[in-house]
């Protein structure tokens, strides 16, 4: 005879959400890395594809802007700066397409059987930091060739960075995620913020052209309001600042936002706060997921 | 004896939206048409299964017997009343649900005895016995896609009956594969039942629910119609019917 089971009745199919996921670290890691491999199926270039793209993206964006729109000039090292920015924002973009789409694309899973469906968005979060981390290592050498050395915060700015990021796309992912299997309008919606999101901070240009631009006290600190704004200026700490001096007429520390610790952490705390609104967004939906897919 | 699974009033029903976009609403509307259909599933239903015992879930099509399954399991939740279980539930509420189509049979074993909720040391050490009970031990590093559909079936039947949950569920399919494999997996199932795990079946071949199941629970439109021994729902489908 098998031992009792365990005492206590207790609801089928409701979970402690992410920390489910915690907790099944090991179904966590399959998944991504049948992500991976169903990603890359059949691909000669298999993993080689995260660098094509953000290597050609770079390329056309560094030619557009920095060398037609001379943006070279008015800033020292543009390409690292750039790249800076870009990574992590390519980093949110692929985490929040792929996260919305997530559970609608795992809906044969999702009807079956009973899992922590929060093990979906994660997972895709998952894989684009897998996809990140390469970008990274060649932002970190492109840094180096043009005389980044290490210096007080690079390594806090960045690893802060990357936090800020990691938890908003969360939060937003699990959101949109579970909205979607309503209604797939969202995935339109998520393309949308995505197309804009790319000019709202300064990764394309540089910060101080909007602060002589962008007039009232007030609108200036809506643009910093945005948690990536800040992210992708925590990267430009990291990677870019400490390699670059600057001319009198263009002082790097010019180029960052002032307080930009304490803004990163601010933005931490917000993004946290949006991640238990997505959660709590997700939970409340999740009931239906079944019977909608 | 402990109840492990216990069904207290339970309802569930679907809305079915007739049109979801803009246009289609319009339409529906200038017609005068209802934008909504609903379809009640189960009505205040109540089931209460003690462990270690083997029921059989029977009714035609749409009586209700796969939603009653899916509360149970936790993909859907009741409208009203409540599902409490006792112990992990597994089982199979679809063949291959879990299989994905791009990975090898080895790939899959783990990723689907994983979905199933198994752990890694326990997949490790049971991974031979689940190549040996599929047979497709030369397939196994070939994707899935490739497979044959009776070789699809018995890699995940094979997953399922090794999980190690306190109640399985069995949706409709015992119907898996050849005769053989069929008397394979019937023997695997009465083996789980008499380890003490608790067994609620669902399936239209009546003489394979006979020969797992003692209980039978008989569901009308959603309604619970019977529930005593096995042969007294098996004579009240077949009267009803005939």
């Amino acid at each position: 005879m098998r031992a009792a089971p365990p005492l206590g009745l207790v609801e089928p199919g409701r979970g402690a959400g992410l920390l489910d996921v915690f907790r099944q670290r090991y179904l966590l890691r399959l998944i991504v890395r049948q992500e991976m491999r169903v990603r890359y199926h059949r691909s000669v270039l298999g993993l080689l594809w995260s660098y094509v793209k953000p290597g050609v993206q770079f390329v056309v964006y560094f030619f557009a802007l920095g060398v037609f729109l001379k943006l070279n000039r008015s800033l020292e090292d543009f390409s690292v700066y750039l790249f800076s920015g870009f990574v992590l924002l390519n980093f949110f973009s692929e985490a929040f397409a792929n996260a919305s789409r997530s559970i609608v694309r795992n809906a044969a899973l999702v009807k079956k059987i009973y899992l922590p469906r929060e093990l979906f968005p994660v997972a895709t979060t998952y894989v684009a930091a897998i996809h990140l981390l390469p970008q990274v290592v060649v932002l970190f050498l492109g840094a180096l060739l043009v005389g980044w050395r290490p210096s007080d915060g690079a390594f806090a700015a960045a690893a802060l960075g990357f936090a800020v990021v990691a938890v908003l796309v969360t939060g937003l992912g699990l959101m949109l995620a579970a909205l979607n299997v309503y209604y797939r309008d969202f995935e339109n919606v998520v393309d949308l913020v995505l197309v804009v999101v790319v000019w709202l901070s300064p990764v394309l240009y540089p910060w101080s052209f909007v602060k002589e631009a962008i007039g009232p006290a007030w609108l200036e600190q809506l643009y910093l309001a945005n948690p990536l704004t800040i992210a992708a200026q925590l990267f430009q700490r990291a990677f870019w600042y400490p390699g670059a001096i600057g001319t009198p007429e263009a002082p790097a520390f010019e180029e960052i936002i002032p307080d930009i610790f304490t803004r990163g952490i601010v933005a931490l705390l917000g993004s946290l706060i949006l991640l238990v609104i997505g959660q709590v967004a997700f939970s409340r939906l999740e009931g239906r997921f079944a019977q909608e897919l | 004896m402990t109840a492990v699974i216990q069904v207290d009033h339970v309802s569930k029903g679907f809305v079915l939206r007739r049109g979801r976009s803009l246009k289609e609403m319009a339409v529906l509307v200038t017609k005068g048409r209802p934008l909504t259909d609903s379809f009640q599933a189960i009505h205040d239903l109540s089931l209460s299964v003690e462990q270690g015992e083997t029921v059989g879930l029977l009714g035609l099509n749409g009586s209700g017997k796969s939603t009653l399954l899916k509360l149970i399991s936790g993909v859907m939740r009741p409208d009203s009343g409540t599902v409490r279980v006792r112990g992990h539930v597994a089982g199979l509420i679809e063949v291959g649900a879990g299989l994905h189509p791009d990975l090898t049979g080895r790939e899959n074993i783990f990723l689907n005895g994983a979905i199933l909720g198994m752990s890694e040391v326990e997949l490790r050490r049971q991974f031979d016995s689940i190549v040996d009970f599929s047979e497709i031990e030369t397939f196994l590093e070939t994707e899935v896609k490739f497979y044959s559909s009776g070789m699809f079936l018995r890699l995940a039947f094979s997953v399922a009956v090794h999980t190690d949950p306190d109640i399985f569920l069995v949706d409709e399919i015992l119907s898996v594969g050849d005769g053989p494999f069929q008397d394979k997996c019937l023997a695997r199932i009465q083996e789980l039942s008499a380890e003490g795990r608790t067994l609620v079946v669902v399936s239209h071949d009546l003489d394979t629910v006979a020969k797992v199941c003692a209980r039978g629970v008989l569901l009308e439109t959603g309604h619970k119609i019977v529930d005593g021994s096995l042969e007294k729902a098996i004579t009240r489908l077949r009267t009803a019917h005939r």
